[in-house]
């Protein structure tokens, strides 16, 4: 195989510049009610064996039938990644011996997979993006979980989890470094989480990821590479793979070889480390499963899956951009989490005026609400402050009913009160004013008041901030700034 | 195609099947008439043919994603050699 030289952060090493090269197999559960192969609860969690068929423990004489939603999501994931859709794919038996496997065999897809090559963009610092190539994505069964604490001689086995529907989502060797792992990650995770395919909660386990990482010299023939095995924190797979890629050049550069093996990445020390010795490769020993016959549909089956697909991170974008004008950058942070990116919309649902007001509230969300969130560990799903409040205290500032410097007092009092933004403001007196007369006598007042300092602003016209500052100040911020500033212009001479 | 002796150990190690050094030739004998039988096959011309799934023709059949099974716990375990709290119990298998 030949990889390509791609744009990525070299790493210096006592003999020049190593390349890293990356790739990646991501494991997603599919968002289904029932499992892959049986009629069995898909749900988190459950008593010990409760979620268990007879299909699923493998008793003798049970047969598989799949799960016609199963088959779907997997393709409109596909879509969804812009890849080729195989109408016709095969179930292999991935051949194996351990306590996680009652069958002593996954139900996977070897040679023909459910979907084909693909690509996504991913995002990374300043604006900066990186297309990463998808080999393949197939559908097979997650295993059961063990548990080795409970006793000091015996595993548990808990067959819950055995045979929920896994999508194996394998990237080309594209990625370059540990941010564009990072990326293709995040960005892999929201195009899921969009099409509801996949929950992507990382902590349950519902995504995780192999890494395969491996280092030459720029455009030299391609390193061993190691796997790391089962990174559930995007945070981690950027720091095993800083740590990975520093490990294999200085093997190298001693003048070692790299032994191609499994690793375990340990958070707590930020090492990668061997996880079991290999006496032999794995050897699974695939042939197509007899109790399956190939699965195949129809190019109008996957025609309208396709129409009704929902909108992507990256087509939501450009629509922001194009249509409020937003910037890349803050459309970015709105589509990332598809949250984020329905909040917003139902804010602009909300407002009187989204072609006035779309980008002021796309300001609010980011800066004011998100900030808050974040300082207060919150997710945007338990915002105390709905998306209907904020789109009201928008509209007010829009409408000029109230300043930017009142509406943050707004915004406080609604965060840790609640109520109707406008009734706020009507009972609490918050109204902005913009009756010249009340402004110009305050400005009057002000310039009688200190001769001295009218004098060194005739000589300075930037001194004219502090007349700005008094009369916001005596008015409680509720002057409109623009009429001050005018006001003070003309009374000033300025 | 036949095997040598490695190749029966190797078998019996994957399958995790306990042989004893004395019994790898009979096994071999075994597992290489099995091969000689099925090798007959490679007589025939298969260029261009299709791998039969099915000896009729069929589409395979779907299941609609509702929950129809499971919690039945007891029945899982029911025959494991030793549980607890309806987990199976396995000799230690982590390194």
């Amino acid at each position: 195989m030949t990889v390509s030289v791609k744009p990525g952060k070299l790493i210096k090493g006592q003999t020049g510049d190593w390349e890293v090269v990356i790739g990646m197999e991501v494991h997603a559960q599919v968002t289904s009610k029932s499992k892959l192969f049986s009629g069995a609860s898909t749900e988190f969690g459950g008593e010990p064996n409760s979620h268990v068929s007879l299909v699923d423990a493998a008793m003798p004489g049970m047969l598989p039938v799949i799960n016609e939603e199963c088959v779907k999501q997997a393709v409109r994931t596909g879509l969804g990644l812009n890849a080729k859709i195989n109408l016709r794919s095969v179930f292999d038996r991935k051949n194996y011996f351990y306590p996680d496997s009652p069958q002593g065999y996954q139900i996977s897809q070897y040679k023909s997979p459910v979907v084909g090559e693909g690509e996504i963009v991913v995002e990374l610092d300043g604006g900066r993006t990186a297309t990463i190539g998808i080999e393949r994505l197939h559908l097979e069964q997650d295993a059961a979980k063990l548990l080795h604490d409970q006793s000091p001689t015996m595993s548990c086995v808990d067959l819950n989890r055995c045979g929920v529907a896994l999508m194996e989502i394998v990237s080309k060797p594209d990625i370059r470094d540990a941010e564009q792992a990072k990326a293709y990650v995040t960005k892999l995770r929201s195009i899921l989480r969009y099409l509801g395919t996949c929950d992507g909660d990382m902590e349950k386990g519902s995504l995780r990821a192999d890494v395969n990482v491996s280092v030459r010299k720029p455009g030299g023939p391609l390193g061993t590479r190691c796997e790391i095995k089962n990174m559930n924190s995007i945070n981690f797979i950027g720091q095993a793979i800083e740590y990975e890629a520093r490990r294999q050049i200085e093997i190298i550069e001693d003048g070692g070889t790299i032994d191609q093996e499994t690793r375990l990445f340990d958070p707590n020390k930020g090492e990668t480390r061997s996880m079991r010795s290999k006496e032999e490769a794995h050897d699974y020993r695939y042939f197509p499963d007899p109790d399956l016959l190939p699965l195949e549909f129809t190019q109008s089956y996957v025609d309208e899956l396709k129409a009704k697909l929902p909108e992507l991170p990256d087509q939501k974008k450009a629509r922001f951009i194009e249509s409020l004008g937003l910037s890349p950058y803050d459309a970015g942070v709105l589509v990332a989490e598809r949250e984020s990116a329905v909040f917003y919309e139902t804010v602009l649902d909300g407002l009187a005026d989204k072609a006035r007001d779309g980008k002021l509230a796309a300001n609010w969300v980011i800066n004011e609400l998100f900030g808050r969130l974040n300082k207060e560990g919150h997710g945007i799903t338990a915002s105390p402050v709905s998306a209907a409040q904020l789109a009201a205290i928008v509209s007010l500032i829009g409408e000029g009913t109230i300043s930017g410097k009142i509406a943050k007092d707004l915004f406080e009092i609604v965060w840790t009160e609640g109520g109707d933004p406008r009734e706020l403001v009507e009972a609490r007196g918050m109204k902005q004013v913009t009756d010249l007369g009340a402004i110009e006598k305050v400005v009057d007042d002000i310039i009688a008041a200190n001769p001295d300092k009218v004098a060194q602003a005739k000589a300075k016209p930037q001194l004219a901030g502090w007349f700005v500052g008094q009369v916001m100040k005596q008015s409680g911020g509720k002057a409109n700034p623009q009429a001050v500033n005018d006001l003070l212009k003309t009374k000033l001479g300025i | 195609m036949s095997v040598d002796a490695a190749t029966v150990r190797r078998i019996a190690h994957l399958a995790r099947i306990a042989v004893t050094e004395a019994e790898v030739p009979h096994l071999q004998g075994e597992l290489n008439t099995m091969l000689a039988f099925v090798e007959q096959l490679s007589e025939v011309n298969i260029d261009g043919v299709e791998p039969m799934t099915s000896v009729t023709p069929m589409e395979m059949k779907k299941r609609q994603d509702v929950v129809i099974d499971g919690e039945i716990p007891d029945d899982i375990v029911r025959n494991a050699p030793e549980t607890q709290n309806h987990f199976f119990l396995v000799p230690k298998v982590v390194e």
